[in-house]
């Protein structure tokens, strides 16, 4: 294997919210390379601009300056639309509060991505049944998030994220609201996802025992990297 | 996307919540069927009209001594038209069919038990065929007959179930008001006049009869002038009314003594007065339409507001501005369309049912169903785009923050 270029890269890139006396700038220039099949765990305390860099990875906001290269595609020059085309194309989204539609069945919530995809009705079935068998809730596809534990909910929301087979999952304190039992089980779905299918997953967390379970862990500060190191779990793979 | 994919959410979405859907639609449905009744009950009661007016007579001149439809208040009356006078008109002017005198009492029918208190109307055998009325059995009047003012009659259905029961009348023979009279003739049934009166509730003499035994004079109180079809009947009507005024001797600037006036005059006027209600009944039902249009787009900004996590969420998965605008647009069409076509159904069933209560009759106008749905549709479109461009708007991560 020749050394591959990074499937994401930063460079110098800030983010500054509001204008004149009251700007803030919440990124102050950060440098990043995250390679594919990489598990970065992101870490820092709040304000330390972890949320607003992950936003900016996740192709939902823009750097005020600096360059955000994804896959080659510059997305700090790229309008609302082409970013929404860039993450339905490869990226997969987990949220603290699993953010599932309401009185919506796990199968209609995991075939979400898809219809936008445009995928017709039999192959949205067979590729969001693979996806909750694949987290272990075929049994459960006609069960809405109401009937679902908060575990359950949290595997129903992986599962929409990698339904479409995305390069990169993103994952905002996912085991935030889930007691430790549930969260190593989480972290042990997103470990087996990243070895097995190959998915580059950056997660923010709080909690060092989920960071542990990363590859790579990155250290915000002030709106800076403050220091990057690997658990050394990524050798094994 | 695809618009049959964003069709797929929108159902989802509104069987997600009947209830608010409902109440959503509530003031669509009850507009469009307010509309569609008022359009549907309007055009059967024109019809009514035109077809009762049509019962008087087609292209017929109804001369009446007098102004309006009495005979005045005070004053001395004017005096009765004279048999010269039907000569006159039968000569002298051009286009006309037939002329039709009139004389009318009343009296009590009686035979053996049965009696019928009804209307005697004397005229001629042109009265046939200015009314274009048939019989239903024998036959009308001889020239001999009515020469003679023989006491013969033709009844109308109503004085036939009255006296006669399920009885041949023809041939058969009754007193009225003490005249013994000899059956010749039975009319077809007409039902109700256009004002309306019993058009079938009469016993059909000739004219000298009526005059001879039941009035006493030999004054004529009305005359049926029947045009022909080639000829205007305004034309027609001016030439009556100058013969009329030097007949009855009428200086130039006083007032006419007596009245013309055409069936289809009164059917246009009595047309065109129901057309207007109808219209106006339509308008201020279409004001409910559009208050129901308001009542969408209110449920759709509330709905904007309360769905604003699920938005955020449809956008980082990769939903584009235009995406989401769609599917709130079609959300709301498709619940207009819906409540347009609960609307109709319940026109359709409001119009059938009320409309033997009001005595007119069912006429189902695809025009206006197609132009109520259309219209519903459009104020989904109009008062939908305003909240589906809001949802379309919205920032992502602002929208994934939303409690």
């Amino acid at each position: 294997m020749s050394a591959p270029d990074p499937i994401i890269a930063l460079r110098g890139v800030t983010k500054t919210f509001g204008q004149g006396a009251t700007a803030f700038q919440a990124v102050k220039g950060v440098d990043l390379d995250i390679m594919a099949g990489d598990f970065v765990a992101v870490m820092g305390p709040s304000g330390s601009g972890k949320s607003t860099t992950m936003n900016i990875l996740g192709c939902l906001d823009v750097p005020t300056g600096g360059e955000f290269r994804f896959k080659g595609h510059h997305v700090e020059r790229l309008d609302r639309d082409q970013r929404a085309l860039l993450r339905r194309r490869y990226l997969g989204f987990v949220f603290q509060g699993f953010n599932l539609l309401a009185r919506t069945t796990a199968l209609e919530n995991v075939e979400l991505p898809l219809l936008y995809r445009g995928e017709d009705k039999k192959t949205r079935a067979d590729m969001g049944m693979a996806a909750l068998d694949k987290v272990g809730l075929a049994d459960w596809w006609d069960h809405t998030p109401a009937e679902l534990s908060g575990g359950q909910q949290q595997r129903v929301a992986i599962a929409r994220a990698i339904v479409t087979q995305p390069d990169v999952l993103l994952a905002d304190e996912p085991t935030g609201n889930l007691d430790s039992e549930r969260s190593v089980e989480i972290m042990d779905l997103l470990t087996d996802l990243n070895r097995t299918a190959g998915i580059t997953v950056l997660m923010v967390t709080h909690e060092q025992d989920m960071a542990d379970f990363a590859h790579t862990i990155i250290h915000f500060k002030d709106g800076l990297v403050d220091r990057t190191h690997a658990t050394g779990r990524g050798q094994a793979a | 996307m695809i618009l049959g994919t964003t069709i797929i959410l929108a159902v989802r979405e509104i069987r997600r919540h009947l209830l608010r859907s409902f109440l959503t639609i509530l003031g669509i449905v009850i507009g469009v069927s307010a509309v569609v009744t008022m359009v549907t009950l309007g055009n059967g009661a024109t019809a009514a009209v035109k077809q009762q007016i049509s019962g008087l007579g087609a292209n017929i001149l109804q001369i009446r001594p007098g102004q309006g439809f009495g005979r005045g208040g005070g004053g001395p009356q004017p005096p009765d038209f004279k048999p010269a006078d039907v000569d006159a008109i039968r000569t002298q002017i051009a286009g006309v069919k037939a002329v039709a005198p009139q004389a009318s009492s009343s009296g009590i029918a009686v035979r053996n038990a049965a009696n019928w208190s009804t209307t005697i109307n004397g005229t001629t055998a042109d009265y046939f065929t200015a009314q274009d009325w048939k019989l239903s059995a024998g036959r009308i009047f001889t020239p001999a007959e009515e020469q003679a003012g023989r006491a013969v009659c033709i009844l109308g259905s109503t004085v036939v179930t009255n006296l006669f029961r399920q009885e041949e009348a023809v041939g058969q023979r009754f007193r009225i008001k003490d005249v013994s009279c000899q059956v010749i003739g039975t009319l077809a049934t007409r039902g109700q006049g256009g004002f309306g009166n019993d058009q079938d509730d009469v016993v059909i003499m000739p004219i000298k009869a009526v005059q001879r035994r039941f009035t006493g004079n030999r004054d004529i109180r009305n005359i049926m002038v029947s045009v022909d079809e080639a000829y205007d009947t305004g034309t027609v009507q001016a030439a009556t009314q100058k013969l009329l005024r030097e007949r009855r001797n009428i200086s130039g600037g006083k007032d006419d003594d007596f009245n013309i006036f055409d069936t289809k005059q009164i059917a246009d006027t009595l047309q065109g007065t129901t057309q207007i209600l109808t219209a106006l009944l339509g308008a201020v039902a279409a004001v409910s339409l559009l208050v129901g249009g308001i009542g969408i787009m209110n449920i759709m900004l509330v709905s904007v507001t309360e769905r604003t996590r699920e938005i955020g969420i449809r956008l980082a998965i990769g939903a584009v501005a235009s995406e989401v605008l769609l599917q709130f647009l079609v959300e709301a069409v498709a619940l207009a369309c819906l409540g347009g076509v609960i609307g109709l159904l319940l026109a359709l069933i409001a119009s059938v049912s009320l409309a033997p209560v009001l005595r007119v009759p069912f006429i189902f106008d695809l025009q206006i169903n197609l132009l109520a749905f259309f219209f519903s549709a459009l104020i989904g479109v109009v008062f939908g785009y305003f909240p589906a461009r809001r949802a379309a708007s919205l920032n992502p991560i602002d929208a994934l923050r939303h409690e």
